[in-house]
């Protein structure tokens, strides 16, 4: 006789935004994968129309509270694109900085408390503590040193108030970015340390043969400007993203999959960026890499947390490069004038590419607003991820598989709350 | 509470960006010592662990956009001994309740190719227009400090000190130069609830009203020196049509400047 097993969670834990994952086993055969999202739209693209280019930075912020300085970064670049400025010198240098401060909260949020629990067997970090109370404690303090960017730079950690189209609305003196230094100079420590944990935990032997797609500049590490490139030959300026990517309807799920017109899934986030721009990280990083065991590129996914922390340390370096060298410039923002165009940004947000596009008028007044998050790219792939690794897994204890399941979605650090405008909505809380 | 049992925390989500609850995350300095004095027994952000109610406070995040959560939103009630909303979606629906200015079929049709799979209520509602809650937090975020001051008075039985003044006082608190009347900078500090210790005009920009209106605004008066700074009449009512929206107060400022 045929048995058929079910496997499901009702509502993933310690991700952003409310999904389930759903399996079906019938006679040791793996036959349906659903990871599904319930989380309401909330339909930013629509109301986005008819308001003001200065106002998309603080309401596209609204789609994510982990992540609102992606959002910020991806709406002003692409604000600037439409009205064909470019913002230069020290202000594009604090724009990389803010984008520190959220790679650190962000990276070190999910590496520690969100994805940590799983490997070591946790169901928190909160837990950990318990039992290693001195790391948590670390952990927090390195999380809060990326928050001290932001909120120092930003006003506030979750959604911060002073990026604009052009700038900012108030820039620092050079002694109140100074003030960040000790703290980073302690976290550039403690993030060799946390990549040394976390190289240690135990990784499933995972590895598939991904595209991976992330920015690409030829003098730094990608934050808000570069070609969109794939290890499979993509090369693109960031207007032409349209002309290569296109969300898919499937008929299994109930989600929208982001795919490559001319390939397919894809992978985008920290494995995909660390693959694609190895060299543009500093020695330092390179360095704990390698004693971590990392090669120049990576196919594990279960390994992202590694990664996670060596671009944690990245962005210490970074920051505290940037304080070092910060003179005030005059203005706070540069002058620009609205007028009727098409903008396109893709930025790298701490989960990988954000895509923005916007059409305005010649007032300023958006006509028409595209945003593709991270997650939603990444979704078709997870669920392939899931296809691969549940047949070598099938002989566990469901709790166990369920778990490890769980384990290999959080692989992506997936938002939801980000992804939902683009996925259908399901209501069948199974 | 029982005497010498931790009391029971739970955190439900509704439509929401995730950024309120995760300003409990974001107390690096004192999450550890609240898990020591509270039990989280429900928050699936940020644990797996799930324990089954009743709880004694639960905090909700997120507004009510679909039948489903209009009535899981009871279910939630009937659990908790104190329930509060924490921010701007909760308290008010949102920036999520924009839709509950337009037809929301054309919205559902810009986003989504295939419109009949959606299934979406017509507007976004703030948690107290479905079930009786016991206090409202606010802010687009919530203010990390006041979260933990509002925790800690439910837990101990006592009022929650926070302010229902306007920015405005706090602009003077800190010492601030009034960016309206020093540089002609329109800002929405006079009819907007405090929290937030005036962080926009401490950064040289307007208020932008994301902790909603305060108690008692003279909105027609916000009205009058919004357009006396220059601002047009569609700008005005954008202003008030943010991420408190649906309050009665922004409601009826973007009427009063909205064109037939």
């Amino acid at each position: 006789m045929k048995k058929t097993k079910i496997i499901k969670v009702d509502y993933l834990a310690r991700v952003e935004g409310e999904g389930a994952l759903y399996l079906k086993i019938k006679d040791k055969e793996l036959t349906d994968v659903k990871l599904k999202i319930f989380e309401p739209p909330r339909f930013f693209e629509a109301f986005l129309r008819d308001r003001d280019y200065t106002e998309a930075p603080d309401i596209t912020a609204r789609i994510c509270g982990i992540c609102p300085i992606a959002y910020q970064m991806s709406a002003v670049h692409a604000m600037e694109n439409a009205f064909g400025v470019q913002v230069t010198g020290p202000l594009r240098e604090l724009r990389r900085l803010i984008y520190c401060g959220e790679w650190i909260e962000s990276h070190i949020l999910h590496a520690f408390m969100l994805h940590a629990p799983d490997f070591l067997g946790y169901q928190d970090a909160i837990q950990i503590a318990k039992d290693h109370k001195e790391l948590i404690e670390n952990v927090l303090r390195f999380k809060k040193t990326g928050n001290e960017i932001l909120t120092l730079l930003g006003g506030r950690e979750i959604h911060p108030i002073n990026v604009k189209v052009g700038g900012f609305y108030r820039v620092p003196h050079r002694e109140e970015l100074k003030s960040l230094q000790d703290n980073l100079k302690w976290a550039r420590d403690f993030a060799v340390e946390a990549v040394k944990f976390v190289a240690k935990l135990p990784f499933p032997d995972f590895e598939r043969d991904y595209e991976f797609v992330a920015l690409q500049h030829p003098d730094e590490y990608p934050f808000n400007e570069g070609r969109i490139v794939s290890n499979k030959g993509l090369d693109i300026d960031v207007s032409q993203y349209d002309d290569h990517f296109e969300e898919q309807h499937v008929k299994h799920s109930n989600a929208l999959h982001s795919v490559l017109k001319e390939r397919d899934s894809y992978f985008v986030g920290p494995m995909a960026r660390y693959s694609l721009n190895y060299d543009q990280l500093p020695k330092v990083a390179k360095d704990v890499a390698k004693e971590a065991g990392l090669g120049e590129t990576c196919s594990n996914p279960f390994k992202s947390i590694i990664i996670r922390c060596v671009e944690s340390l990245f962005a210490v370096e970074e920051a505290l490069r940037i304080i070092e060298s910060y003179e005030m410039p005059d203005q706070p923002a540069i002058a620009l004038e609205p007028r009727a165009a098409t903008g396109y940004a893709c930025t790298e947000a701490p989960r990988g590419i954000l895509y923005h596009r916007y059409r305005v008028d010649e007032k300023g007044i958006i006509q028409d607003a595209k945003i593709v998050p991270p997650t939603s790219q990444n979704q078709k792939t997870i669920e392939n991820d899931l296809w691969a690794f549940v047949p070598e897994h099938m002989d566990q204890a469901d709790d166990q598989l369920q778990w490890q399941c769980e384990q290999a979605i959080r692989n992506y650090d997936p938002c939801i709350s980000c992804a939902t405008h683009f996925l259908k909505l399901n209501v069948d809380r199974g | 509470m029982v005497q010498g049992k931790k009391p029971k925390l739970a955190v439900w989500k509704f439509a929401s960006c995730d950024g309120c609850q995760l300003s409990l995350l974001d107390c690096e300095d004192e999450l550890l010592a609240v898990a020591d004095s509270i039990d989280i027994a429900s928050f699936p952000e940020a644990t797996r662990a799930f324990k089954k109610g009743p709880y004694d406070l639960s905090l909700v995040e997120g507004s009510i956009t679909t039948p489903e959560d209009a009535e899981r939103i009871h279910q939630i009630r009937r659990q908790s001994k104190f329930l509060i909303t924490i921010g701007a979606c909760a308290t008010s629906g949102g920036i999520q309740a924009l839709r509950n200015f337009k037809d929301v079929k054309e919205f559902i049709s810009i986003v989504y190719a295939h419109p009949g799979y959606i299934q979406t209520l017509k507007h976004s509602t703030a948690i107290a227009d479905h079930i009786r809650v016991d206090f409202e937090l606010r802010g687009c975020p919530v203010d990390k400090m006041q979260l933990l001051e509002v925790i800690n008075a439910f837990l101990n039985g006592r009022k929650p000190n926070t302010p229902a003044h306007s920015v405005c006082i706090e602009c003077k608190l800190r010492g601030n130069v009034c960016v309206m009347v020093a540089h002609g900078t329109p800002c929405m500090g006079p009819v907007t609830h405090a929290g937030c210790n005036a962080i926009c005009p401490s950064y040289n920009r307007g208020c932008y009203a994301c902790f909603g209106p305060k108690e008692t605004p003279n909105i027609p008066s916000m009205g009058n020196v919004l357009e006396d700074k220059g601002m047009e009449r569609e700008n005005i009512v954008r202003a008030f049509r943010s991420f408190n929206a649906n309050t009665k107060a922004f409601q009826k400022g973007a009427r009063d400047y909205e064109k037939d």
